[in-house]
């Protein structure tokens, strides 16, 4: 039986060790910030941290995942908010919102390892990420003011 | 999940205020406003408001828009408001959620229900306080008389139920009196979805619930021959492989066992029709046969055309662009014997609803549709396909069923935006006014939403042999110019097939309408030696037309001049374009800046400026989201989009074949200059801004280089080839 550490919790998984992360930690840990996107490791919006670092949860088997899990839930909370979260709020930075688990767990990232980025830095660190709302230009100012 | 109409309004105590008005009484009413009431709402005992509304979020801010307007007329709290949207069995029926139309539209119909309940709360008022209503005022639900005495909303209401019908007396506030519409409120919706904790129709599941995923025909029209069920035998998940019709879909217990046996599956399908090659779509579109309406006539062209010092002519195409939503359609679906209920993401609550009944045999009294917010679909994408999925597999099965499509499935199947072509041709007379315009549009219609009667507009409804529909609507969007011309002609032939399967893309023919309205201008102001936005004002006679044009030139700092720029500065350049939405809704103007880089054939573009006009404006912080969403979006249309297919079908089928815009290549700046109109009814703003942009761009590419290009999309491979 598999064995994963998630938000600082550890689980058994029932799923196959071939399962992707993504499907284990919405459908049996019911952490739903992770987001199907297109399994294909071409959009984020799965993206959770594996020892701090950004990865695709829909593309990474959960056998493989050796390292401590942190999805959205685990970065903060209404009551414990990161300051992305609460910089993604105050600049009203979604629409629908489907992008945006993968555009702060990408930048929290990102900001941990360069905190003073450029820029430039930042849409390159977001590039892997895709929109279809067109919010970029709030999503890239959430993120300077998180920066800031 | 269980909420029960009654239940909720018998738990609360709760006034009650009830709109039905025949249709037939509409149409001789004088106030559009009263003209679609159809919407309900309701005082609970303790305070809060809850709002029955039939249209649903998008991703559009629309829940805390129409909220601000409740709760403004209704004299509440903003956060005393709690919106229901979009269950068939809670919400009145306000249509599908399409066309930049909630604000509009159910925007009046709920202002009127508050101000009409307010009053109802206010009469209640002066009779416990022994007063006239006209001495009361009332501060967030709270009644007040002149002598300090006080009641209430709650109060007047507990456990009583008091059901009134719409007086037609109660007048809205005039908009001096606004404290909470035109506030920029942040949007209700947000933080969940930074939590990660938003309920997406993508996060429900049910007890029991499996998991299906359909596996579709390769080709147009391919008729099933033969589903080899012992190729699934062996997987695990209890597979359960549905075949009705041509219908084929695999059903397990856990999700990454069905996207296994899906996958798995043998199928073999009978040829289907083969699709054009996609190099021949311009004539192939203009060759395919089609009803044709003259949709709007001055003057005579002809002779206009002939007696003209300079002529013009060109064609313009824009291919089909997909919805390319971020999370592929879900639904689930628990269908029993005599009754279902579905959980669906839809623009349409109603009209799906009727649409899967007759999909499953059921009357549409025994189906009920919860609508549950999903992946932002800008028009109509798979979230109807998949709900009817959902549907038919769990009639199958016996169990609530889980479909989410996979990203191939959304790609491939979605409907798309239309291919269209536009041509046109002009005349300028000696002084550089315009003659004659004659405007020809070849689409087909773009409205393929399910209704009761095209039952076959679901794929399962299709795979089941019932019949589909493409309604004509959209074709002519924006066909119509919004400047005066004494000569001048719209012609739309309206084809009878399409080559992929089509509906609602943002804007219907809008986007493409506009770019090639807005190209042609510009070529003509180029041929009359004009700089662009003087030429457009000087053939515009609407003020709010000209206002948001001379609007968005004070934005961009424009300075008058003829393009192309030309000189030692080639290769960067300016370009404007303008919209009045479907000739009747917002206004919206566009200028930005490009950079062309020669070498590669790469646009950039470096700064946008809008300005906008959509009459009274709700929430201006929601409104610039809107317009910024919608100008990316339609940049990354502009540059890249492109639905490429092979004679089998859609091959784009991921986001590498797919491309949309990244981090990297949105503007520097998007500056928004708001026009508010207190004294104009409020419009949508949902599609406006996504108009003008691919002239806007194109204008723009020809300022910088001399070159004018008449194909979306503006590609390197399309620019290198042009500037070559």
């Amino acid at each position: 039986m598999t064995t994963i550490t998630v938000n600082g919790k550890r689980h058994e998984v029932t799923a196959s060790p071939d399962t992707p992360l993504l499907y284990v930690l919405r459908n049996e840990l019911e952490l739903n910030g992770p987001k199907f996107g297109c399994g294909l490791a071409q959009c984020g919006a799965c993206t959770v941290h594996i020892d701090g670092r950004p990865a695709r949860s829909c593309s990474v088997a959960v056998s493989a995942v050796k390292g401590k899990v942190t999805t959205i839930e685990g970065l903060g909370t209404p009551e414990k908010p990161h300051p992305l979260q609460q910089a993604f709020v105050a600049e009203q930075a979604a629409q629908c919102g489907y992008c945006i688990n993968g555009m702060i767990m990408t930048a929290s990232a990102f900001l941990a390892r360069n905190p003073r980025p450029s820029e430039r830095d930042i849409r390159a660190a977001l590039d892997g990420n895709l929109c279809r709302c067109g919010t970029h230009m709030r999503i890239l100012r959430a993120v300077r003011r998180a920066a800031a | 999940m269980n909420l029960d109409r009654r239940g909720f309004l018998k738990g609360a105590g709760a006034l009650i205020v009830s709109f039905s008005i025949p249709e037939s009484a509409f149409a001789q009413a004088q106030d559009p406003r009263l003209q679609q009431i159809d919407a309900w709402l309701a005082v609970g005992a303790d305070g809060e408001v809850t709002v029955f509304c039939g249209k649903v979020e998008l991703g559009t801010g629309v829940q805390t828009a129409l909220s601000q307007i409740v709760a403004e007329e209704l004299d509440v709290s903003f956060g005393r408001i709690r919106m229901l949207m979009g269950d068939t069995a809670l919400c009145p029926n306000q249509g599908p959620t399409v066309g930049s139309q909630s604000i509009y539209r159910a925007g009046p119909q709920l202002r009127t229900a508050a101000a009409e309940a307010r009053q109802t709360l206010v009469e209640m008022a002066a009779a416990a306080l022994s007063t006239e209503a006209s001495r009361l005022s009332v501060a967030d639900g709270t009644v007040s008389a002149p002598d300090g005495k006080r009641v209430s909303y709650a109060e007047l209401v507990g456990g009583k139920k008091i059901s009134r019908a719409l007086s037609g007396t109660a007048k809205p506030k005039s908009p001096d009196q606004h404290a909470i519409v035109g506030k920029p409120i942040p949007r209700v919706d947000l933080p969940a979805k930074v939590f990660g904790t938003h309920e997406y129709v993508q996060n429900l599941r049910m007890p029991g619930m499996l998991h299906g995923r359909v596996v579709r025909p390769p080709m147009p029209e391919a008729q099933l021959e033969r589903v080899d069920e012992a190729s699934v035998k062996s997987l695990p998940g209890n597979v359960r492989v549905v075949v009705k019709g041509n219908f084929v879909g695999v059903v397990a217990d856990r999700e990454e066992q069905a996207i296994r046996a899906a996958r798995s599956l043998k199928v073999q399908w009978k040829q289907g029709v083969e699709l054009p090659k996609m190099a021949d779509m311009p004539a192939f579109t203009r060759a395919t046969p089609s009803r044709e309406r003259v949709l709007a006539s001055a003057g005579s062209v002809e002779p206009a055309l002939a007696a003209a010092a300079k002529t013009h002519k060109a064609q313009y195409y824009v291919p089909h662009q997909m919805h390319a939503s971020i999370g592929p359609s879900c639904a689930i679906a628990s269908v029993t014997a005599d009754a279902a209920t579905l959980w669906s993401p839809t623009q349409s609550s109603f009209n799906l609803r009727d649409t899967v009944a007759v999909v499953l045999g059921l009357p549409r009294d025994k189906v009920r549709l919860v609508w549950i917010e999903g992946s932002g679909c800008y028009g109509h994408n798979g979230a109807d396909d998949a709900t009817a999925d959902a549907a038919l597999m769990s009639q199958a099965v016996g169990k609530p069923v889980r479909v989410q499509w996979m990203r191939h499935d959304e790609h491939g199947n979605e409907p798309k935006g239309a291919a269209m072509v536009m041509e046109v041709a002009g005349g300028l007379d000696p002084r550089g006014n315009v003659a004659a315009w004659d405007y020809q549009v070849w689409s087909p219609g773009h409205a393929g939403r399910p209704a009761g009667d095209g039952p076959g507009n679901v794929l399962a409804g299709a795979a089941l042999g019932l019949p589909d529909r493409l309604a004509p609507n959209g074709a002519d969007r924006n066909a119509r110019p919004t400047y005066v011309f004494p000569n001048s002609r719209v012609t739309l032939h309206l084809l009878q097939s399409t080559v992929l399967r089509v509906s609602s893309l943002r804007g219907l023919g809008s986007p493409q309408n506009t770019f090639a309205n807005e190209s042609f201008i510009d070529e003509l102001a180029h041929a009359a030696g004009a700089d662009p936005i003087e030429f457009r004002i000087r053939h515009l006679k609407d003020e709010r037309a000209i206002a948001v044009v001379e609007g968005v030139a004070k934005l961009a700092q424009w300075n008058p001049r003829p393009a192309p720029r030309g000189g030692k500065n080639a290769g960067a350049g300016r370009g404007v374009a303008f919209v009045h939405y479907d000739n009747y809704s917002g206004y919206a103007a566009i200028a930005l800046q490009v950079l062309v880089d020669r070498a590669s054939g790469k646009v950039s573009v470096e700064r946008v400026a809008a300005a906008h006009d959509c009459g009274l404006i709700v929430n201006p912080d929601g409104l610039k989201n809107q317009i910024e969403g919608n100008i990316v979006q339609t940049l990354s249309r502009a540059l890249l989009e492109d639905v490429k297919f092979d004679t089998v079908g859609v091959t784009s089928l991921d986001w590498a074949r797919y491309p949309i815009l990244r981090f990297s290549d949105v503007p520097d700046e998007i500056a928004i200059t708001l026009i508010d109109r207190p004294d104009k009814p409020s419009v949508g703003a949902g599609e406006p801004a996504a108009s003008p942009v691919m002239a806007a761009v194109a204008n723009a590419i020809f300022d910088a280089t001399g070159v004018r290009l008449r194909s979306v999309p503006f590609t390197p491979e399309r620019v290198k080839a042009a500037l070559a």
